[in-house]
């Protein structure tokens, strides 16, 4: 009778173990090392507000695929006027917010006045200044009128800080998003995690999964602890690369290698002493050895960039090859610059190791050309307000996230202080340029001109390096934008 | 006894005021805006004006400072600039994991000191006191972040006894959340428990040489009789001071074991706040802990009075 009953409880325990195996398939948990300050993806920068909820929990009129293009969202279909000034938006029919409104040309004109208004606190408020009117044409209808002609414009659409939200709702949105995505916002566990589940309504094609789960995980080493343990399903962006090695060895796990929209640079103070002489630039910029950098700072992960824009974008031109690694070639520019003997400066770090290893190795390589460089560290909320704002440094080191930002390079009052009226003119082109082989032909010319200003060191391409289980189908590779779709996500057997 | 409490209650509301000014004039001077960090880099001028005047950020510092302390007399502790949730229910919501983790740690630690430091007293110079002595050695020297690390190495990846860390929250129940806290907890608790049982040793071992105890032991009381009966109490005395501040320093001081099992605590939301220079959550926090932390200290000093009578008539 003893054994019967021990027979019995090892079979309890048996079942109880595959039962939390079975019902895992239809749920999945993330892993993040940024935890979202609050749920409006509307009202800050921070890309770990996308991360949860873009595509999955909101939408905008167009949205991004997998690989950076723009495709229809909430708007089918849309007609641009001839002269690019006015477009109108065919919005999906029968949609309902999660709270069960329904969706329609009133929210999308409330969601883009209220970006665009004075008192607007939209991170990416520049996005939308060019819309000078908004009218309604029919519940489904609408039509907005930019004031120039602007060939991003539905590239702008796209962004996580032009989603679609509704009047009736923003006012908790930030703790309470209700959006017209496949997942709706279930529970947040503050410091813990983020719970999603699907959304039964959705007009759309609904998601695989019933539930996902979003922890936040800052630490590498507790990030690779909580991977290997299994109490994470797939890290997209893990933040270990040391321990990539040991994943891809392990039967459990795929590593993948996207790419995303950082480009990482030298960035250089092109007003300050010494670099403001274009030698000078030129001479920093061939005493790069990116490769050594990128297997340094990286673990080899990374792609080399000769100009700011994305290797995987099908405008880019690789022009690594007109700032090659030469440390002979630096040294004659130097002393042709005038100075022989080379010259101190400063070289301000952010947080991320990107920066922190990278910069050390810089260092060494500038060291071997004659340019002393001072490191100095500082947190993100310092570096902004010194190098950003205060544009008190010689060199830095930074990751520049934002999707098809070669514009930056127009504003003489952006941080790099470069001035270049052709260039701003080129962009004043390419803004209003609605022809797609025009606008490839002005891309090229703008990614040529900086790189032959050498405006900035052009490093290498931020990666996004994602742990994630053998099982697991449909996460995104690349990060085009910073999001986590979880619309195609399924379990395989 | 009440001269005694009233005197160190004026001098606790005194420091609290000056501790206040303190944190508040630290963390202004600090450099960075919390408008700025949370717009990123492709603000606007205007964004930036318009979020500083929706957070309060364009007012004077005396007026802050002002709205700041009169606000937390009320139990306001303002709105975190981050978040946009009041600071006091996030502050809440992480003292929730904070000192249940801290309280889990200090009966852990006296429950392997306080045996062990007896029974080592007990016994002076017997194998099992220099063991005791060796292996306190070792708890201070190891630091409890490594030792965090290598307790998810074996009891999370080797054995998969524990979850690597989280917290699932109370609402999960009482065992879950024990399970969770379990891991950190051991690795805060040995370093803590072997500073104890050395104090507490050393107190014991002093205690037996005081005339009292040979009193006892003449009227008939064995060794171990005389030690807990009158020299436990006495001996108590530096012990209480130390497991005080290790009560302060386990809830402020345990960022890094937070960090390493990826609890929703109270040092990892300060961490987190001054890199986003939520300085309105920073000072709150700071300032709440440097109340814990006096609040403790004069808890620590009454029980002293209690503990022994001296105490109360002649030293402060």
């Amino acid at each position: 009778m003893a054994s019967f009953r021990y027979l019995c409880c090892i079979a309890a325990a048996v079942l109880a173990s595959f039962a939390p195996a079975q019902a895992a398939r239809n749920s999945i948990t993330l892993g993040m090392q940024l935890e979202p300050p609050h749920l409006d993806p509307t009202s800050a920068a921070a890309g770990a507000i996308d991360q949860v909820l873009y595509a999955n929990v909101f939408e905008g009129l167009t949205r991004f695929a997998a690989d950076g293009s723009i495709i229809p969202g909430l708007a089918r279909q849309w007609e641009i006027s001839g002269d690019g000034r006015i477009y109108t938006f065919d919005l999906a029919p029968d949609v309902t917010f999660h709270d069960g409104s329904r969706m329609d040309a009133r929210d999308v004109k409330f969601t883009l006045d209220r970006a665009r208004a004075e008192t607007s606190a939209n991170a990416q408020k520049g996005l939308f200044t060019g819309i000078s009117s908004i009218d309604i044409l029919s519940d489904t209808r609408v039509r907005i009128t930019l004031a120039e002609p602007d060939g991003q414009f539905l590239f702008n659409l796209a962004w996580g800080d032009a989603v679609i939200v509704a009047e009736e709702s923003i006012a908790d949105i930030r703790t309470t998003p209700v959006g017209t995505g496949p997942f709706r916002f279930n529970r947040w566990i503050k410091g813990d995690r983020i719970i999603l589940k699907r959304n039964p309504d959705y007009w759309g094609e609904p998601a695989l999964l019933e539930e996902a789960t979003f922890r936040f995980i800052a630490d590498p080493s507790a990030s690779y602890a909580a991977m290997m343990a299994g109490d994470i399903d797939a890290f997209p962006g893990y933040p270990a690369p040391e321990t990539l090695a040991q994943f891809e060895a392990d039967p459990r796990f795929r590593v993948t290698r996207g790419s995303t929209e950082g480009e990482t640079i030298l960035a250089i103070n092109n007003k300050a002493e010494h670099f403001s002489d274009r030698l000078v630039r030129k001479a920093v910029a061939h005493a790069i050895d990116r490769r050594a950098i990128i297997d340094g700072a990286m673990f080899g992960y990374g792609t080399p960039i000769g100009t700011h824009f994305a290797p995987h974008h099908p405008d880019y031109l690789d022009l690594t090859e007109i700032s090659e690694y030469d440390p002979g070639k630096a040294r004659a520019l130097l002393a042709e610059a005038g100075y022989p003997d080379g010259f101190a400066t400063t070289l301000k770090l952010p947080p991320p190791s990107y920066a922190r290893r990278g910069g050390e190795i810089i260092q060494a390589q500038l060291r071997d050309v004659g340019i002393s460089a001072e490191i100095i560290t500082l947190e993100w909320a310092q570096w902004l307000e010194e190098v950003f704002r205060g544009k008190d440094y010689g060199l830095t080191i930074v990751s520049h996230t934002e999707p098809f930002d070669i514009g930056i390079y127009a504003r003489p009052d952006y941080y790099f202080q470069y001035d270049n009226p052709a260039f701003q003119d080129l962009m004043a082109r390419l803004k209003k340029e609605n022809n797609p082989a025009e606008r490839r032909r002005l891309s090229q010319q703008a990614q040529r001109i900086i790189a032959e200003d050498y405006v900035n060191g052009y490093l290498f391409q931020l990666p996004q390096t994602g742990v994630i289980n053998r099982k697991i189908v449909g996460l995104w590779e690349n990060a085009p934008t910073q999001a986590t779709d979880l619309t195609a996500v399924y379990w395989q057997d | 006894m009440l001269a005694y409490l009233v005197r160190k209650a004026v001098l606790l509301a005194a420091s609290l005021l000056m501790a206040s000014l303190l944190v508040f004039a630290l963390i202004e001077v600090i450099p960075g805006d919390p408008a700025a960090y949370m717009l990123g880099i492709n603000a606007r001028a205007d964004t930036l004006l318009a979020l500083r005047a929706e957070l309060g950020l364009d007012a004077a510092a005396p007026l802050r400072y002002w709205q700041w302390i009169s606000g937390m007399m009320t139990g306001d502790f303002g709105i975190s600039y981050t978040y946009r949730v009041p600071v006091l229910d996030i502050v809440l919501e992480r003292l929730a994991v904070s000192v249940p983790l801290a309280l889990y740690a200090l009966v852990l630690a006296v429950a392997m000191a306080f045996p062990a430091a007896i029974m080592a007293a007990h016994r002076k110079g017997s194998r099992g006191d220099r063991a005791l002595l060796v292996m306190t050695q070792i708890g201070i020297a190891v630091p409890n972040f490594w030792l965090a690390i290598l307790l998810v190495y074996v009891f999370s990846l080797m054995l998969g006894w524990f979850s690597a860390g989280g917290f699932d929250g109370w609402s999960e129940g009482v065992a879950q959340g024990m399970k969770a806290l379990t891991l950190p907890a051991i690795a805060l608790a040995l370093p803590q428990a072997a500073i104890l049982a050395r104090v507490m040793r050393e107190s014991l071992i002093e205690t037996l040489r005081e005339d009292y105890i040979r009193t006892a032991r003449a009227k008939g009381l064995t060794r171990f009789q005389a030690l807990f009966r009158h020299g436990l109490r006495n001996a108590l005395i530096p012990v209480l001071t130390i497991l005080g501040m290790q009560f302060s320093f386990l809830l402020a001081g345990a960022i890094i074991i937070e960090n390493v099992f990826f609890l929703p605590g109270l040092g990892r939301l300060v961490f987190q706040a001054i890199a986003q220079r939520d300085l309105i959550l920073v000072e709150s926090v700071v300032f709440l802990l440097m109340v814990a932390v006096m609040t403790v200290t004069f808890l620590v000093d009454v029980a002293y009075a209690l503990v022994d009578p001296r105490i109360r008539g002649g030293r402060p």
